[in-house]
């Protein structure tokens, strides 16, 4: 039987306020632990709550950067349930009416653009942090608890269960950074936990149109962990039901080092959260006109920013959609191009020994040793003519690890095109002279073999001269 | 609504509290009268009141985005029935299997 697989995500975002969702805490990541809580984010008795204003303003900007729908009336509620990274017993989140509902954002999967439906986002605290004894949870006696964390406001961003494969979801997650990037609400540092995943995945025969039992595995953190995750337990569950088994409805730790997904509990917990109406926090309200305002005032988004590219510059959807995939790289694109470069070099590069060089090096376009100004320098030295394409690429190298202007490195390395037409009749001579079987060819009516001819005067000349002017003058030459 | 023994024993297992058998029974007649007494209000006629989610009228309590000072490290592990390294120790998280 062939299966399709169902997935949907929970996407918890940390935002980038500088206190706590509830007190004053300050929210910095890496501070020792247990050095920014308080009697409210330790839940100490007789405390009272009060909720960041940023928060709120942070999460209607997400919902409407995605297509939601605003509650104007939102309310906080009780999640009940033990664990002691929660010192309250009960998460402080949003239940019946969360701030936003009913949203979509589109994702762009092998060329086909596809919908990808928000249930809701609503507004909740961050717990804390354990430090296990052993090797991992089960195997600890003990725990060490770190509530630094705890009451870091975080949205949360439910999906539907609209992808079908990993990289579906990968796209949706990438999409939702990006627009939170875009909006600037949060930081968006997946390796500090600023941006993570629940996944649900389920199975159900192709056709099927009934959800499967599915398993849940929380707190992904990277791209490659959430395909990862999903491709392994896709292969996992068909092998189940192949064998005529069963799935458990069960949370599942991804395990990156082996590769695979482990059962976390023998017994599932029965997922009885006794929500109530939290007492201590007056519901939120929020005006059709606030809403507008916010609306008005939200910066372009990277869909937006994609279609205004392919118009403007004629990028095609593939380069407009990878340039735009991030706030930092389509500012980078902004700045190239404010150089007076060309837009689909800027693209080119960009895409092509940019992006290689940040890959091989670890490193995000805002740290990039090549900035925006000097790429944009090095392709008008290309579009005057000074440098060609291949000898540009040597310039970026060279750029990478020394921080000389595009002007000063083809100077100093004596990089410049040869487009003098004396200097280069000496090579050309040369070449036609060693290359009799190109040149009978050519005269033979084959025009194409002047390519190779050519290339022999580029290699010659280490690749200085300048391609058109080599052209002209051995057609030149050959009569 | 009834409150069964199997409703005690499910809140009772939810909020980790331990119950003597012999006090099941005790627990399931006074959380019974307790809930029963509440039907009272199941016979107010609701049909064009708004649900209740907050008691008070207020609404949009806020305060601004700026750092406080939080607690000293000392004072707030001060209460901790055991402490680690500037830690909250607590026992093994997931019960055996």
């Amino acid at each position: 039987m062939r299966y399709e697989a169902v997935i949907g995500l929970e996407i918890h975002s940390e935002l980038k306020t500088n206190t706590k969702i509830f007190c004053g805490c300050k929210t910095t990541f890496g501070a020792e632990q247990n050095t920014h809580v308080c009697p409210v984010c330790l839940g100490l008795p007789g405390v009272l709550p009060t909720v960041n204003k940023k928060v709120v303003e942070f999460a209607i900007k997400a919902g409407l950067a995605t297509n939601c729908k605003i509650n104007e009336y939102s309310k906080f509620d009780r999640k009940n349930y033990y664990y002691p990274d929660l010192p309250k017993n009960w998460q402080t989140s949003q239940y019946d009416l969360p701030i936003a509902e009913h949203g979509y954002v589109e994702i762009l999967v092998d060329s086909e653009k596809k919908k990808i439906g928000l249930t809701r986002i609503h507004m909740e605290e961050d717990a804390g942090k354990l430090v296990h004894s052993g090797t991992n949870i089960k195997d600890s006696a003990s725990s060490n608890v770190d509530y630094n964390r705890t009451g870091v406001p975080l949205i949360e961003i439910v999906s539907e269960p609209d992808m079908r494969s990993a990289a579906e979801a990968r796209a949706y997650m990438e999409k939702i950074k990006a627009i939170l990037e875009y909006i600037d609400v949060s930081n968006c540092r997946m390796e500090e936990g600023n941006l993570r995943a629940d996944i649900n995945v389920s199975l159900r025969p192709v056709g099927e149109s009934k959800l499967g039992t599915r398993t849940e595995m929380k707190n992904i953190n990277s791209f490659k962990a959430l395909e990862d995750a999903i491709n392994y337990e896709i292969e996992r569950q068909t092998e189940v039901l192949e064998d005529g088994g069963e799935i458990i409805q069960e949370t599942r730790t991804w395990d990156p080092a082996k590769g695979i997904t482990l059962s976390m509990r023998s017994k599932e917990d029965a997922h009885d959260y006794r929500y109530m109406p939290e007492p201590d926090l007056p519901p939120i309200v929020t005006t059709k006109e606030e809403i507008e305002n916010y609306r008005k005032n939200l910066p372009e988004l990277p869909d937006a920013r994609r279609a205004r590219l392919e118009k403007e510059y004629g990028l095609s959807e593939y380069d407009a959609s990878i340039i735009t995939s991030s706030r930092e790289m389509a500012e980078y694109f902004d700045g190239v191009i404010a150089t007076g470069a060309d837009a689909k070099q800027a693209a080119n590069w960009i895409m092509g020994d940019l992006s290689k060089n940040l890959n091989a090096d670890g490193v995000t376009v805002k740290d990039s040793p090549v900035d925006a100004k000097r790429l944009g320098e090095m392709i008008l030295l290309i579009q005057k003519g000074t440098i060609s394409g291949k000898i540009a690429k040597q310039v970026f190298s060279e750029m990478w690890k020394n921080p000389d202007s595009p002007e000063k490195i083809v100077k100093d390395k004596g990089l410049v095109q040869i487009t003098d037409t004396k200097a280069i009749e000496g090579i050309v001579d040369e070449v036609i002279a060693k290359n009799q079987k190109a040149v009978d060819d050519y005269k033979n009516g084959n025009k194409k073999a002047i390519g190779a001819l050519v290339g022999q005067v580029m290699k010659a000349s280490k690749g200085k001269a300048n391609p058109q002017a080599v052209n002209e003058l051995l057609a030149k030459k050959l009569g | 609504m009834k409150v069964t023994e199997e409703d005690i024993l499910h809140i009772a297992a939810l909020s980790r509290l331990k119950i003597a058998k012999e006090e099941e029974k005790n627990y399931q007649e006074e959380l019974d009268k307790i809930i029963s007494y509440m039907d009272i209000l199941e016979g107010v006629d609701t049909e064009n009141v708004p649900p209740t989610t907050y008691a008070l009228p207020m609404e949009n309590v806020f305060r601004e985005d700026e750092p406080k000072d939080s607690l000293d490290r000392e004072l707030a592990l001060s209460n901790a029935p055991e402490v680690e390294d500037g830690y909250f120790k607590v026992p093994r998280v997931l019960e055996e299997s």
